[in-house]
């Protein structure tokens, strides 16, 4: 299957945007599940969601497209002065000699008179697509702000357990539950005996 | 646990490059994203309908508005959250186990502080530039808030926090934060009364001397300043209760 | 392969180093101010890829407040980690 230089071509030179937005997602993923602590499993986080930003930046790249900022011939404010300039210019000379009135002059005047206009297809294609960029300006925003809570509870945990390491917190947890007895799980424990002679039948 | 974490990656791994293969290739310019109507409008329209050469901004303001404002809200109560978790009030906040070496006062480093008294006055005029041109130059007001917030932070890594507190107390941090929200609502609100859909922005035509796309226009600006009045009190809470374990006393 | 995207592929092969190296030291503070270096090489790819936005808000966000929270954090707990 990798045989085929196809497949291969298509994933690593075609795509190979989408190959490390795997890459790092799977980093990421690798050190939430198996890190032991906690700032270290925060850190593979933010990288997860970086990965996906770049997988949504990727889908909006164009070939050939420029920053979805529209360029001076399309900002609806950028030629105003220069064209009304341009404008009276012509209207002066189209008094004088009013024979004169080529289509070019006209053409220009009509460009000036509505600077604000819808783009064509054709021009569309030349801006990034800045719907993915959006979604995900806010995300990183919004990332950095629960990235934030998170580490206020590990702050938190550090406070209540001294120590950041997950398997520390989970031993002092159930040291904790050890020790105390709580009544309301006396009705739970037939069913734990059951499932431990259960175990043991299987034994 | 880490074989199973690995065999899990690679599972996923292995998932996510074979449906990478049907992605359209790089830059494709008939890709569904690219050729969806509803990216070609907001292309060829922003200019027309809000006159704003960012369509960046358009969009984030104004076609999605009502996204972006409850992003802001995420924001707010994140701040809050982290001021819930933390902040330590009576007796707790006294407790030995919260105190730090760090926490004995020095003097400040000279060359520090000097430093950042020339950079303070840049940094924030930078984050009003960011936050007025946003609309023809990259930038906004996440962008603007987030520097502006930085620059705040900044005291507070030179001196100690209770100098930063002295300009942006935290209790008045969260307060601005919800004024930013109250201005984004307000806005949407306005153009209710006014007779338009909630954030529908050219209904603000008839109250000010513009046309309806620069009614758009402007109201995006003011959007945008409650979104970064939000995120600079979001950004300065979140580090000075990080910083001092919710203390809110002396330096990192 | 033109020189854009040689650039691309430079940033895309170091943005995984930097992540990998994150990841595997054991001193946080290290930790979190090579996260800011990744975050930053994110935001370079980003603004090549004409993402402007984007990318001037991971390098506000990013490199610059989420790297400053860790470190705020990590002076407030133990900075040495165990893996």
């Amino acid at each position: 299957m990798f045989g085929e230089d196809g497949l291969l071509n298509e994933l690593l030179v075609e795509r190979f945007n989408y190959c490390v937005y795997v890459v790092l997602l799977l980093i990421g993923l690798y050190a939430m599940i198996a890190k032991n602590n906690l700032i270290k499993k925060l850190i593979g986080m933010s990288i997860f969601q970086t990965a996906i930003i770049l997988f949504y930046v990727s889908i909006g790249v164009k070939e050939g497209g420029t920053i979805p900022i529209y360029v001076a011939e399309h900002d609806p404010h950028g030629h105003h002065a220069e064209h009304a300039a341009h404008r009276e210019e012509a209207n002066a000379t189209e008094a004088t000699e009013e024979n004169a009135t080529t289509a070019a002059v006209s053409n220009e005047e009509d460009h000036g008179h509505h600077a604000p206009r819808s783009l064509t297809d054709e021009e569309t294609f030349g801006y990034a697509n800045p719907l993915p960029h959006v979604l995900m300006l806010t995300a990183i925003v919004v990332g950095v702000a629960t990235l934030g809570v998170a580490l206020a509870l590990t702050q938190r945990i550090y406070r209540a357990f001294g120590t950041i390491e997950e398997d520390d917190v989970l031993a002092a947890i159930r040291a904790e539950d050890a020790s105390t007895v709580i009544p309301d799980l006396l009705s739970t424990k037939p069913k734990r005996v059951k499932a431990t002679q259960r175990k043991a039948k299987k034994a | 646990m880490k074989k199973v974490a690995l065999a899990v990656t690679l599972f996923i791994g292995a998932l996510l490059l074979y449906a990478a293969k049907d992605f359209s290739a790089w830059g494709d310019l008939q890709s569904p994203a690219s050729a969806s109507p509803v990216s070609k409008h907001f292309i060829a329209d922003t200019g027309v309908d809000t006159e704003v050469p960012n369509m960046v901004t358009a969009v984030l303001a104004d076609y999605r508005g009502f996204d972006t404002m409850f992003e802001t809200v995420v924001i707010f109560i994140a701040g809050i959250a982290i001021i819930a978790i933390l902040r330590c009030t009576g007796a707790d906040a006294d407790s030995p186990a919260l105190e730090r070496e760090s926490d004995v006062a020095t003097e400040p480093d000279l060359i520090v502080t000097n430093t950042v008294r020339l950079l303070i006055p840049v940094i924030q005029l930078f984050a009003f530039y960011v936050l007025a041109h946003g609309h023809v130059s990259p930038g906004g007001g996440f962008q603007g808030g987030v520097i502006m917030g930085a620059s705040f932070i900044l005291v507070a890594l030179a001196w100690d926090l209770p100098k930063a507190m002295e300009r942006l107390s935290v209790d008045r941090a969260v307060m601005l934060a919800g004024v930013g929200i109250l201005i984004y609502a307000g806005i949407g609100l306005l153009s209710m009364l006014l007779g338009g859909e909630f954030l529908d922005y050219a209904e603000l035509s008839h109250v000010l001397p513009v046309s309806p796309e620069m009614a758009r226009y402007h109201a995006m600006l003011g959007v945008e300043i409650g979104v970064a009045f939000t995120v600079t009190a979001v950004m300065f809470a979140i580090y000075a209760n990080l910083s001092t374990r919710g203390r809110l006393a002396g330096g990192l | 392969m033109t020189g854009l995207a040689l650039f691309n592929l430079f940033i895309l092969v170091f943005m995984v180093v930097a992540a990998v190296i994150s990841l595997r030291l054991k001193d946080l503070l290290t930790a979190s101010v090579v996260f800011g270096i990744y975050s930053f090489l994110m935001c370079l790819l980003w603004a090549e890829m004409g993402a402007v936005d984007v990318a001037f808000t991971e390098a506000a966000v990013g490199a610059g407040v989420s790297a400053v929270f860790l470190v705020a954090t990590v002076f407030n707990v133990k900075r040495k980690s165990s893996d």
